[in-house]
């Protein structure tokens, strides 16, 4: 057993395990502690698939930023971290039947997908520095690149508009 | 089995994004449905990134990773300023509480 797999299975296992609490959990904050560990396991997966910059990013800025953000979230909008809304009993039942058609669905078209129609990427498992991603992301994705600047500009002045108390 | 593949991640991948899916029908907390969001964005990443290495090759896929990781965080951004906006003047964050467009 190699040691790609053995790491494969661990993180991967930690994911669906952190996503079956998130949904388990009957308190929000528990969901969002648990949110931390899906997504630093997730940067793992990403590391593993020699994407390193990737990973990076995803836990500088999933697990430090936007799960900061949400905890931040919980606590200006509940008098107690520990607030709970139950679902009902008919809820967990229709949730629970389209989660699984949904998953088997998926996961069979998947299965069924002969992926060796696309040829295989050799190159690819070299890990590519980060100098690459930088110079295409200033050459072949200009475009996109300067969009998304534009558009955190927006949201920085949309969310201070929005969650700025006296609108009237 | 043992040799980890393409599938081994992209069903590692349909599972989260059905959990997240099922997080954003369960929870009747406006975060928790965030939550689910996030999920969801992050299954997606995870098969971007699995073709890109397995299959196409090059940048393409770590780079539509990267932008879905900058429009995660906007939507997050974005998200919570409302939450906040609906706690203020409904004095709850449960999400069946906010059926009026306006007020």
């Amino acid at each position: 057993m190699s040691l790609e797999t053995v790491v494969f299975y661990i993180f991967g296992g930690l994911m669906v395990v952190s996503s079956v609490a998130i949904i388990l959990s009957r308190t929000i904050i528990r969901s969002a502690v648990w949110l931390l560990f899906n997504l630093m396991a997730a940067g793992a997966l990403y590391f593993l698939l020699s994407a390193n910059f990737l990973g990076a990013i995803q836990w500088i800025v999933y697990a430090g930023g936007i799960l900061i953000l949400i905890v931040f979230g919980v606590m200006l909008t509940a008098k107690s971290p520990y607030v709970r809304f139950n679902a009902r009993p008919r809820e967990i039942a229709i949730t629970a039947l389209v989660g699984v058609i949904l998953f088997a669905g998926l996961s069979g078209l998947m299965l069924a997908t002969d992926w060796s129609a696309i040829p295989d990427a050799a190159p690819a498992r070299e890990v590519q520095p980060v100098a690459d991603i930088g110079r295409s992301l200033l050459t072949q994705y200009l475009i996109p690149f300067e969009l998304v600047s534009v558009l955190l500009l927006a949201v920085m002045i949309g969310a201070a508009y929005l969650a700025s108390p006296e609108k009237k | 089995m043992l040799e980890i593949g393409l599938s081994h991640y992209l069903i590692v991948s349909a599972f989260v994004f059905c959990a997240g899916i099922a997080v954003m029908t369960l929870k009747r907390n406006a975060v928790g449905i965030l939550i689910g969001a996030e999920l969801v964005l992050n299954a997606a990443n995870l098969n971007f990134i699995a073709c890109g290495r397995y299959r196409v090759g090059g940048l393409d896929g770590q780079i539509a990773a990267a932008f879905v990781i900058v429009l995660a965080a906007a939507e997050a951004a974005i998200a919570l300023a409302i939450f906040l906006s609906f706690y203020n003047s409904h004095a709850t964050i449960d999400v069946d509480h906010g059926d009026a467009l306006k007020g």
